[in-house]
């Protein structure tokens, strides 16, 4: 259910993870689902010849446009502009929020479909426009269920993943009516399709979210499965396309390499169902583009961070990673979540999210899953360093590690200390061994010591050659 | 060729049996082997903790010891990698993971050890995607597997595939300590792979992972037991098999 805690105080992951993985079926089902994806897209990459070739090539492209986004922004807007889009600029959340508020007022709408969108989560433009007597409806299926939740998604691609089928029968038979105890996928999403028609027709504007701009073309790409985006922006007046600023590429050639790479590594797709190509919007229609910053440019400022700003959405890193298998994407409090969420949440408030890149064992496996090859695991590694400089770290570990860097500059300090550890595990009764101090001990034992350290060993046995 | 041996702090004070088989398993291979005996621990536990700061003396401690060797050769993929990454390697020194110096750099291809039982190896991540000591399930590019292909030659035994190759197995250092609850469930999931698929022993380049597991096995009295590869590798795991 919804944490309250959600937008309040410091993210504690480790204790939101604890909660999660108590429920050991749910986590079973959880990771198992995931993992299943993520076997998928390792069979369809099988299929493409030179894939890490494309890792490197989406990589080099997105790095080569941030390494000049200024420019292609302008380059982008200028060509939009004459496509006879409307491009907005925001620079934070509030902006991008007030902007698409303002537009939607000037043309008396009240009702906006919504599809595909991560920045407007990253914004929390639903609530802002709710709270302005919007009615606001995501039409994702996923997106849809977790909005009826009144939750925020768990993943990129698949905000509904931690929800059951059951919990959806129970949902849809109070929200739509479907009859209880019905949990035929086909027949929810039937149900819910119905639902949504209705709502597409009256919508008077449509809202969606951005996969690549082109900016040479000034072209948008929006890929999707369920097409919602095409049927909201086809069947509304208005349409606003809101994205991150780090969304652009160069030329239209460049889209090769990404939706070749995107679908496969998403969801072990070829491609998904509609890729779609916006430029200009239809006679009589607006087409509007809200370029957002919000923080982006500083992170691009941030040398060993930058390069998470390549990320395409894809959430190949959250199916991979063992830890958000098993904790569940609320665990991290951020949109997006997993371990990209937690190399992009600190940057925008450390205070909030200090403990997210102790959420991982530094496995890598998401830097080596990652279709543009950010360094992922790298910057986790990096961003402690960060939050312990800042003071996010408890008082406790700092102590312990002043400590152990004290007694492991010194030889003699180290083999004292590993004496008396010895010592101490061999002869300390158990029950003070595992006491509540021993968080390593609740459900492991500790190693048996041996008599000798293997220093001692060898000044013994091979000392005297 | 002069060799320095690198004993992780945790395997000196826990695990001697590991050390000492690998200084022998260098010594038959015919390596002139020396343990510095100043050194201490590589600075990774402050490190990963987000105290690097705390390592730095400790990083440069570390340096000194092995600074007159050609190669500094440890039984520990991730206390390798720590090294390699962040402690500075004269020019002419060059630090090795024991598998990942036995077939890249003595290039052995025969071992004198016979092993019985059927050994599940567990792919430690930082071996695996920091030294490359075995193709990642992750990238598409021809399988190897250093680990595995020095299991190989050793007589009788009998290496078990696992439905998840590579997945970590939770430890990660002061993770196993900050998600206890997320680091424990995953290293369960570890163990039934192997448990499901008939393995007897669980082997690896790591030891800190196998510590880890190995807890788990004994508080829930398993029927597995772990042991370091260069124990196997060097022969002496059979002795304290039986």
């Amino acid at each position: 259910m919804h944490d309250a805690a959600q937008n309040a105080g410091p993210v504690d992951h480790a204790g939101r993870a604890a909660r999660f993985v108590a429920n050991a079926d749910q986590t079973t089902w959880h990771d198992s689902v995931l993992w299943r994806i993520r076997e998928k897209r390792d069979a369809v990459s099988e299929g493409v010849q030179g894939w890490e070739r494309l890792r490197d090539l989406a990589s080099q492209i997105k790095e080569h446009t941030l390494s000049k986004l200024d420019e292609y922004l302008i380059e982008f807007e200028k060509c939009a502009a004459a496509n006879g889009v409307q491009v907005h600029w925001a620079s934070d959340a509030e902006a991008h929020n007030r902007i698409v508020y303002d537009l939607l007022e000037a043309r008396d709408v009240r009702r906006v479909v919504k599809s595909k969108s991560m920045l407007t989560e990253e914004c929390g433009l639903n609530p802002y426009l709710e709270a302005r007597g919007l009615e606001v409806v995501d039409t994702d299926l996923g997106e849809r269920i977790v909005q009826l939740r009144g939750e925020p998604p768990s993943h990129l691609v698949a905000p509904a993943i931690h929800v059951r089928r059951e919990e959806i029968s129970v949902l849809f038979h109070e929200e739509l009516g479907t009859p209880a105890g019905s949990s035929d996928p086909q027949f929810l999403a039937g149900a819910m399709r119905q639902d949504l028609r209705a709502r597409f027709l009256a919508a008077d504007a449509a809202i969606t979210g951005v996969n690549f701009a082109v900016a040479s073309t000034g072209g948008l790409v929006v890929v999707t499965n369920e097409g919602n985006a095409n049927l909201g922006a086809h069947l509304a007046p208005v349409h606003i396309a809101c994205m991150g600023i780090e969304k652009l590429i160069p030329k239209p050639e460049h889209l090769g390499v990404f939706l070749r790479l995107l679908s496969r590594s998403a969801t072990g797709q070829p491609l998904s169902i509609y890729t779609s190509h916006f430029h200009r919007p239809a006679p009589g229609r607006e087409l509007h583009i809200v370029l957002v910053d919000n923080g982006r440019t500083r992170h691009l400022a941030r040398e060993d961070f930058r390069a998470s700003l390549k990320c395409i959405r894809c959430g190949a890193c959250l199916n991979t990673c063992p830890v958000y298998r098993r904790s569940g994407g609320h665990s991290y409090g951020a949109t997006p979540s997993g371990p990209i969420g937690a190399i992009l949440a600190p940057g925008r408030d450390m205070e909030k999210y200090a403990t997210l890149p102790f959420a991982s064992s530094l496995c890598g496996s998401c830097s080596d899953v990652c279709p543009v090859k950010i360094d992922i695991h790298a910057q986790l590694y990096r961003w402690r360093q960060e939050a312990a400089r800042e003071g996010h770290i408890s008082r406790g570990k700092r102590l312990g590690m002043n400590m152990a860097g004290w007694i492991t500059r010194r030889p003699a300090r180290y083999r004292l200390a590993g004496r008396l550890a010895r010592s101490l595990l061999r002869y300390a009764p158990r029950r003070l061994l595992y006491g509540r101090w021993n968080v390593w001990g609740r459900a492991r034992d500790i190693p048996e010591p041996p008599a000798r350290s293997f220093g001692e060993w060898y000044a013994a046995e091979r000392g005297k050659k | 060729m002069k060799i320095g041996l690198f004993v992780p702090c945790y395997i000196d004070q826990f695990y001697p049996q590991v050390a000492v088989a690998t200084l022998e398993l260098l010594e038959r291979l015919g390596c002139d082997v020396a343990y510095p005996r100043e050194q201490t621990c590589c600075g990774q536990p402050m490190a990963n903790a987000g105290c690097a700061e705390d390592a730095e003396a400790t990083h440069r401690h570390t340096a000194a010891c092995f600074r007159e060797f050609d190669y500094v050769v440890g039984p520990s993929g991730s206390c390798v990698l720590h090294l390699r990454e962040h402690v500075e390697q004269a020019a002419t020194v060059r630090y090795y993971e024991l598998c990942q110096f036995l077939v890249e750099v003595l290039q052995v291809d025969r071992l004198h050890a016979s092993f019985s039982g059927r050994v599940g190896l567990h792919a430690s991540c930082h071996g695996l995607r920091g030294l490359r000591l075995a193709s990642s399930s992750e990238r598409r590019e021809p399988p190897f597997d250093h680990v595995a292909h020095l299991l190989g030659m050793v007589d009788g035994l009998e290496l078990v595939g696992l439905r998840r190759p590579d997945e970590c197995c939770g430890f990660g250092g002061i993770f196993a300590v900050q998600e206890e609850a997320v680091s424990v469930r995953m290293g369960a999931d570890r163990l039934d792979d192997h448990l499901q698929h008939g393995v007897e022993v669980i082997t690896g380049a790591d030891m800190s992972c196998l510590m880890h597991l190995d807890g788990l096995i004994r508080r829930r009295d398993m029927p597995l037991r772990v042991l370091h590869v260069a124990e196997i590798l060097n022969g002496s795991a059979e002795m304290s098999h039986a």
